[in-house]
């Protein structure tokens, strides 16, 4: 199963098991979702629980506040994570703060996918990765699968959760893995161990972390496309480096984090987004809170140039394995 | 074709009509062969053709004076064509190179011109709807009689935001004609699904805007209405809606397969209403010119748009330093 079939999936379990759940987004009912996302939902479940929205992310989002105030479950697409910021003040300043400020008479359960990331030439307007403008704000969850498993799995978690939760999927791993070598042949899940995803009601919970690779020397912090890269840079430099895929942001799995920095006492955090301000910075600050007695060189961060996404020399803004690679080297070095 | 001309424009010129030809052949030839180079890999990511729209955008050129200004979506090269910019920069910025008009950094979506007053390419839906009415409100300020066309879709004219700039634009009385290119599709999203009310040239009307409906695959219907609307801008009474009943021939971008639509729907409007053959009936009909003459005027354009392809493979990529310059002064 893909990760677009996974996606679908729990959209169709979740339906299936309870009424409240109403799904929909521009393109999201009639035509399936410009991904697919949500492609035979509108047939299954009719109209009123599946259906498309007009261009307008602050609209969409709004009314899913109030629907969700009011007992319903929606689950929203925002086409692109790039087209959020309209949508920004309804979810910073009403659905973050809904359950706060009313003490808890009224709490926003909803769930707002949105693809995210680079690597598929998408330019400045389709490429980037905003979770730490999500992750900045206290009420919200944050969540990024990086395989059909995870997604199937934590999306259900998502719908289930009494709070707003913001779900991207990096788009890059739509179709299959991928580790950051362009040039090449694409790989597909099919096959795949993480494409074997389980029938019906597979919730994963939120806020668990997974080891993609046990390792001695470096803890590698990573997150949607990155966790294959830094599995390439791994095996491409033999540093023995132990990768943890953080899959939810907030909440973070600050345990599994400190017990293998505290293992290893080195650390690379890896992210696609821009560097200054960005969730890397938050780790790094959480890392040496937590393990600063353990660490035996400065953590070492490789992001997104501080540049908007660009349109030509993608490759050389995307943190591939010859960059993480490097940073592996020199963390140990240090 | 012979009757519409003489009902409704008996006293368009010859050199006119030769020039809509032109420019509206220079833009779906432009068009199909940026298709080509995206079907080769040279041209990746978004692309999104306007073949089918020329006659809105050239048109509406046709009704601007030297100094207006233009601004439109992500479906920009078919306005940058027409408003005078080179070929051979739009390709080559399709295809991430230096020679881009934004050298590289901005590609199919995002590119500008101060020379030619042309202010993006946006690739957020209606974003470029405020933006468009504040650079009216900068002609107001300096009185220097400019008119700004603020280009947008029928799926853009559902944002918020359009309606915030209806409102500014009218308490204001600047001079900004939106053109709602009304192509019947958002995306996927045929406008009846989105929209409550089809109609978008009445979408003003609560702020007191004037709006009128156009055939836009009609380019002297889309001049007059133009004309028409410039006219009013520049004369003070604040800004005017026309919306331009089009269609797009092809997918929303090269990646869509347009399976929300039929076939037969679209070879209809190609063949009942085709912007080009429309001019050239008209061209041929009047004895304006001949099948030779059209013959060579597609011949001169198929040489530049080749010239442009060209240069588009042969500029280098930019510099890998590019990357970090035009982010602060």
């Amino acid at each position: 199963m893909t990760m677009i079939e996974a996606i679908r999936d729990a959209h169709d379990v979740a339906m299936a098991a309870d009424d409240r759940v109403v799904v929909f987004g521009e393109d999201v009912g009639f035509f399936g979702g410009v991904f697919r996302c949500t492609a035979g939902l509108q047939e299954k479940y009719g109209k009123s629980r599946c259906f498309d929205a007009p261009i307008n992310e602050s609209g969409i989002v709004g009314t899913a506040i109030g629907m969700a105030a009011y007992g319903l479950k929606p689950v929203i697409e925002i086409q692109f994570a790039d087209y959020v910021y309209p949508a920004y003040d309804q979810i910073a300043s009403e659905a973050a703060r809904l359950r706060h400020r009313s003490n808890g008479d009224f709490t926003c359960p909803l769930v707002i996918r949105m693809p995210t990331g680079g690597g598929i030439f998408g330019g400045q307007t389709h490429s980037q990765s905003p979770e730490a403008l999500f992750t900045h704000v206290s009420g919200l969850k944050v969540v990024l699968p990086s395989n059909p498993i995870d997604a199937k799995g934590l999306l259900l978690s998502a719908v289930a959760d009494p709070d707003p939760v913001i779900f991207l999927e990096p788009k890059r791993l739509y179709n299959g893995p991928f580790d950051g070598h362009h040039d090449k042949p694409l790989t597909s899940w099919k096959n795949h161990p993480l494409g074997d995803v389980p029938d019906g009601d597979n919730a994963i919970p939120l806020g668990k972390a997974t080891i993609t690779r046990d390792g001695a020397d470096v803890t590698v912090l990573a997150y949607g496309t990155m966790v294959y890269v830094a599995e390439a840079a791994a095996e491409e430099t033999g540093v023995d480096a132990e990768i943890i895929d953080l899959r939810s942001l907030l909440p973070l799995d600050l345990d599994a984090i400190s017990a293998s920095v505290r293992k290893t006492g080195r650390c690379v955090i890896v992210h696609e987004a821009t560097r200054t301000s960005g969730f890397g910075a938050e780790l790094m600050s959480l890392v040496q809170e937590t393990c600063f007695y353990h660490l035996e060189a400065p953590v070492i961060r490789v992001t997104g140039w501080d540049t908007p996404y660009p349109h030509a020399q993608e490759w050389e803004y995307f943190p591939g394995p010859a960059r993480v690679g490097e940073a592996l080297k020199k963390v140990m070095e240090d | 074709m012979a009757a519409r001309k003489s009902a409704k424009k008996p006293n368009t010129s010859k050199e006119e009509l030769l020039g809509y030809y032109r420019e509206m052949l220079l833009i779906r030839r432009f068009e199909e062969k940026a298709g080509q180079l995206y079907g080769m890999g040279l041209i990746g990511g978004f692309c999104h053709l306007y073949i089918g729209q020329e006659a809105v955008v050239v048109g509406l050129e046709a009704a601007a004076k030297e100094g207006d200004k233009r601004l439109t979506s992500y479906r920009d090269h078919g306005h940058m064509l027409a408003c005078g910019m080179d070929p051979k920069g739009v390709m080559a910025e399709l295809t991430g190179r230096s020679g881009g008009l934004s050298k590289g950094k901005g590609g199919s979506m995002h590119m500008f011109s101060k020379e030619a007053h042309f202010y993006g390419g946006h690739g957020i839906v209606g974003a470029q709807v405020p933006i468009g009415t504040g650079l009216a409100f900068a002609d107001k300020y300096k009185e220097n009689g400019g008119v700004t066309f603020t280009y947008f879709g029928d799926g853009a004219a559902n944002q918020g935001q359009v309606y915030e700039s209806f409102n500014m634009a009218a308490l204001w009385q600047l001079p900004v004609i939106y053109v709602i290119e009304n192509n019947q599709y958002a995306m996927g999203t045929a406008v009846k699904r989105a929209s409550s009310m089809p109609d978008m040239f009445k979408r003003g009307e609560s702020f007191s805007i004037p709006g009128e409906a156009v055939d836009g695959m009609d380019v002297l219907a889309v001049k007059e209405a133009g004309q028409k609307a410039a006219d009013h801008c520049r004369a003070g009474k604040g800004p005017y809606i026309l919306e331009m009943k089009t269609y797009r021939y092809r997918g929303h971008s090269m990646s869509d397969p347009a399976k929300y639509r039929t076939r037969e729907e679209v070879q209809k409007m190609r063949e009942d209403h085709d912007a080009i053959e429309s001019v050239r009936a008209l061209l041929l009909n009047g004895k304006h010119a001949t099948e030779d003459d059209l013959k060579a005027i597609d011949k001169e354009i198929k040489a530049i748009v080749n010239d442009s392809a060209e240069f588009a493979k042969e500029s280098p990529l930019p510099a890998v330093e590019e990357l970090w310059t035009d982010i602060y002064a």
